[in-house]
């Protein structure tokens, strides 16, 4: 892997394990798939391609959160508040 | 002006989790159970945050009462933006019993002590569901309050505060210091992760004693019981509407 890119990897790799911790079928499975997924492109070189497959993993941490946030939202929601008629 | 903002973050069990009543009925278990912050707490956080992206204030200060593990809270806090913690220690019997009341005459003293123009807490935390600590906060700093907010804009030296109600919203203008307590659709958390959170430890919690602050801690409440809530019982179908009305009255309905 180019060497500024590692870092980068390293980094994505890192927030999406801690990000994992809270999924809802248990951070388990998500850590088994990450690391799967990961492992698939190991041995991808081309920087422009790592380059990509990074951006996907950042949109991945940006749906990660956004399904926490709907889901504690919408639990707060029926809990609290009257069902709109 | 110290343009300064206090917020109130409380240590929950996690929203998530299936809450289990303790054998003997005197609480629920929080032993190994995952704790997170309150997210009626979180939204008072990104609301002092965006205030401080907006300049309107200087510097968002993070408090939480409890044992050591507050300091989570607090951590999470920082990584969402606030600028600087505050660990009010209070472990053991002191935060088995520990309040609204309690809470809000620790609040109260630290925004005297940290000159703050602003609190923020959130309307109520998930696991007592009180609704009291933000509106006991005010009155006993003699400050105004907007409760129940959902929109929030600062106006010179008034806030107007947009409160949902029953009978739908309802806008008032308030005058600085103030207390405001945060509602579900006041803003969008935003997601501490894990590079803020790094970030976040360079940050610093400072650690207050009750005592330090002049607070009584006794409760004038006795937990007696805790207990599941009952059984739903199961519908029954009816064919006709005789029948139905046969069956209230049966019940003892009609």
């Amino acid at each position: 892997m180019a060497n500024p890119l590692k870092g980068e990897v390293i980094r994505l790799y890192k927030t999406l394990l801690y990000l994992g911790r809270e999924y809802p079928k248990g951070a388990a499975y998500f850590r088994e798939r990450l690391k799967y997924a990961f492992m698939k492109n190991k041995d991808e070189t081309d920087p422009e391609k790592i380059k990509q497959l990074v951006a996907r993993g950042d949109h991945v941490i940006k749906e990660l959160e956004a399904l926490y946030f709907l889901r504690k939202y919408r639990a707060m929601k029926k809990r609290y508040y009257d069902p709109e008629k | 002006m110290s343009g300064r903002v206090l917020v109130g973050v409380k240590r929950v069990i996690d929203y998530a989790v299936k809450i289990r009543v303790k054998a003997d009925n005197t609480g629920v278990v929080t032993d190994g159970v995952k704790h997170s912050m309150n997210p009626f707490c979180e939204i008072a956080v990104e609301e002092a945050v965006k205030l401080k992206e907006k300049k309107l204030v200087k510097e968002v200060v993070a408090v939480s009462c409890g044992p050591q593990q507050s300091q989570e809270t607090i951590r999470t806090a920082l990584a969402m933006g606030a600028d600087r913690g505050i660990h009010v220690e209070v472990s053991g019997k002191d935060y088995e019993t520990l309040g609204p009341l309690q809470v809000s005459k620790i609040m109260a003293a630290l925004a005297k002590k940290e000159d703050a123009q602003l609190i923020i807490l959130g309307k109520q935390a998930i696991d007592d569901d009180c609704n009291q600590t933000g509106q006991m906060t005010a009155a006993l700093l003699d400050w105004p309050q907007g409760t129940f907010a959902s929109e929030v804009t600062l106006d010179g030296d008034k806030i107007k505060v947009v409160r949902e109600i029953d009978g739908g919203l309802e806008t008032i203008k308030i005058n600085t210091p103030a207390v405001l307590t945060a509602d579900l659709r006041l803003n969008t958390p935003r997601y501490a992760t894990l590079p803020n959170i790094m970030k976040a430890k360079k940050k610093k919690i400072a650690n207050v004693k009750p005592a330090d602050l002049g607070v009584n801690l006794t409760s004038r409440l006795e937990v007696l019981k805790v207990e599941d809530p009952p059984q739903r019982q199961a519908g029954m179908k009816v064919e006709t509407v005789e029948d139905l009305v046969g069956k209230l009255k049966e019940a003892g309905k009609v």
